[in-house]
């Protein structure tokens, strides 16, 4: 038989039951809008942390201490009250790797910055000037402090802007006024430009930015370096990057052979696969719970093609008294099946494209619609249509003709 | 000589029934020739719709051998069989078995989807053609509960036509019919008969097969009468003296 002919007369058999090809594929439908939001939502997710968190400089290494003796029954010492961290390190890096194109030490301290009247609490962070560039964070206003600044511990600082909003309340241009920070006079030389918040939801604004000698010695008094922040030269470098600081942090340190770091060299990208991996383990449960959905809508067509071919017993002895052979019924019962489950999955993705849309319109979650979560869930829809479709169609093929005409 | 369209020798058709064994056809014997019009009469039980399904190789006889258009169909597998049935047979069922919510064009147009040499301008072409020949070309896209009785066994005479078979083969086709409807089907069935087609028509009622060329009696699964008809009645002229109906 033609195909033509057989996708006809499935088509004709469907529109004689437009309502119960419509129930049935009612299970395909929201199986497959649900996969398709599921998928979008996770995605979405996923996406925008991703992208949050390259918005803090893709390239960007951090590295922290970390302590390589354990305590009692194993565990490690706080991250903070390590010291392993020096100048030293930050001038032996500087000189020796070649994967990196800035590098700045960092020290922070909270405190409440004051400026008449006004009274803010907030952090302080010292760096060098090469940490705005590893940031990627341009200044808005005045300029960035100098090497001299940074060997005098100068007291000159930049402003992130919720800072300026909460201490120049009355719109007056901070450049050149004096702010204190914990009773410290700071003159201010610049305003960073708004940085908005990071992945995990904080105001990267709200921040005092000063010569890191500047905050080590004057407000801190420490002789230790708590952060080293570089960039690597492009994105590739980066492990080449890790693997250099490493080595040449080793050697400062005067590590053996065997011994633990002790410290700490993370990339961006590894923060990014962190969380990625935490919404990707989100996206494979979404998509497993919208998966048995649209498992229970392929055994809602197989259900209801088996009551199809109970109730259109007469109708296939009919066909087969006219010349349909097994293959033609089969055939026929399977198209039928692959019809409503292909549709329905059409009308799905359109409808879970539509509700990814609607989730971002009403509820602002970021959503993505990948492609291959429709080729995926289409896919699945066809093969659900056959698999299921399957052994109704078959048990209509073998009827008996002359059984099957009898039947009432 | 004329072809023998049909050929039957000691055909026997068994049931098993649990331990019990039905024996439905007991051997039979006969020739058919093409062009005659046959009934097959006999009481309920006898063996006619038994017979008819192998003839129309819906069923396959115990043992036996049957040549239609001489070929052994005993020997065919169930596709080939299929195969027959679509291009040599038309049959007509007593309750119609039209597919519902389709219309009367639809419906006939069926047998010629399950033959791949017809293109869909012959298929169309074709059962309006059948259509016509039942007198109901201005019926087309009726829907069966549209249509009366004897309307929808018109339907399914012209889906029995539409393919152009070598027999036509009817079981009780007026069984459902009040008298005047079954002499309008009967008139149609002469019709048929002297285009030069075949026709095989299973009944009950001697004054239905008094419209055939041919009688053939079954009692308890055997032949036991076989004879031309002397004076056949014509149908037309039978409907032309009834009197006429109120209904109309
Ligand atoms: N599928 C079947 N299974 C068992 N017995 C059957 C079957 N079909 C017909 N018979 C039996 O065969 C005999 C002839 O039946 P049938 O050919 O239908 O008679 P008719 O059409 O002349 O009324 C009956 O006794 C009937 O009970
Ligand atoms: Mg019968």
């Amino acid at each position: 038989m033609k195909f033509v002919n057989l996708f006809k007369i499935a088509m004709k058999a469907l529109l004689r039951n437009k309502m119960r090809a419509f129930l049935t594929m009612l299970g395909i439908i929201i199986g497959v809008a649900a996969v398709i939001t599921m998928v979008a939502i996770g995605q979405g997710s996923k996406k925008s942390i991703q992208d949050q968190l390259s918005s803090m400089g893709s390239n960007m290494i951090t590295i922290r201490p970390q302590s390589n003796q354990t305590v009692g029954g194993g565990a490690r010492l706080d991250a903070s009250s390590v010291q392993s961290l020096k100048l030293e390190d930050v001038t032996a890096i500087g000189k020796q790797a070649q994967h990196i194109s800035a590098l700045s030490p960092a020290v922070t301290s909270r405190g409440q910055v004051i400026y008449a009247g006004n009274n803010w609490p907030t952090t302080i962070q010292g760096v060098y000037p090469d940490f705005l560039t590893i940031r990627d964070w341009p200044l808005k206003d005045g300029i960035l402090f100098s090497d001299e600044n940074e060997n005098n511990a100068a007291k000159v600082c930049l402003l992130g802007q919720t800072v300026v909003e909460n201490l120049f309340t009355s719109g007056e241009d901070p450049v050149g006024k004096i702010i204190r920070f914990n009773k410290i006079p700071f003159k201010v030389i610049g305003v960073l430009a708004e940085k908005g918040e990071n992945a995990f939801g904080q105001d990267q604004d709200d921040i005092v930015v000063a010569p890191f000698s500047t905050v080590q010695k004057r407000i801190l008094a420490i002789t230790w370096v708590q952060n080293i922040y570089a960039s690597a030269t492009n994105e590739s470098a980066t492990d080449d990057a890790v693997d250099e600081i490493s080595t040449i942090l080793r050697t400062q340190h005067k590590l053996k052979r065997g011994d633990q770091d002790d410290f700490m060299v993370r990339t961006q990208a590894e923060l990014i696969n962190t969380f990625s991996s935490t919404s990707q383990l989100l996206t494979v449960l979404l998509t497993a719970i919208a998966g048995i959905s649209l498992v229970v809508g392929g055994i809602g067509i197989m259900n209801i093609m088996y009551v199809s071919v109970t109730e259109r017993t007469k109708e296939i002895g009919l066909r087969m008294s006219i010349g349909a052979r097994g293959i033609d019924i089969l055939l026929q019962f399977l198209v039928e099946a692959i019809l409503i489950s292909v549709t329905g999955g059409i009308i799905g993705v359109l409808l879970g494209i539509l509700a990814a849309q609607l989730i971002t319109t009403f509820l602002s979650w970021p959503t993505l619609v990948s492609q291959s979560s429709i080729v995926l869930s289409f896919l699945v829809c066809a093969i659900t249509g056959v698999f299921f479709g399957y052994y109704p169609a078959q048990k209509a093929s073998r009827l008996d003709p002359i059984e099957a005409l009898r039947y009432e | 000589m004329p072809k023998l369209i049909l050929e039957v020798t000691d055909l026997k058709r068994e049931f098993r029934m649990g331990a019990e064994i039905v024996r439905a056809l007991k051997g039979v014997h006969f020739t058919v020739e093409a062009g005659e019009f046959v009934t097959i009469m006999g009481s309920s039980g006898s063996g006619k719709t038994t017979l008819l399904n192998i003839l129309g190789c819906l069923d396959k006889p115990t043992s036996g051998v049957y040549n239609l258009d001489g070929v052994n169909v005993s020997n065919l597998s169930r596709n080939e069989l299929a195969q027959l049935r679509n291009r040599k047979i038309g049959f007509v069922f007593q309750s119609y078995n039209l597919l519902a919510r389709t219309s009367a064009l639809e419906n006939v147009e069926l047998p010629l989807y399950y033959n791949s040499e017809v293109s869909a301008k012959q298929r169309y072409d074709r059962s309006i053609k059948a259509l016509e020949a039942v007198n109901l070309g201005d019926r087309l896209h009726h829907l069966p509960n549209q249509l009366s009785g004897g309307q929808q066994q018109r339907v399914a005479i012209a889906r029995a036509l539409v393919n152009d078979p070598v027999m036509i083969l009817a079981d009780e086709a007026t069984g459902n019919l009040d008298s005047r409807t079954s002499y309008e089907i009967m008139a149609l069935m002469q019709d048929l008969n002297q285009q030069g087609k075949t026709i095989l028509f299973v009944t009950h009622e001697p004054d239905i097969a008094s419209f055939s060329s041919r009688t053939i009696m079954l009692k308890d699964g055997k032949v036991i009468r076989d004879s031309k008809n002397e004076n056949i009645r014509s149908a037309k002229e039978v409907l032309a003296s009834l009197p006429v109906s109120e209904d109309y």
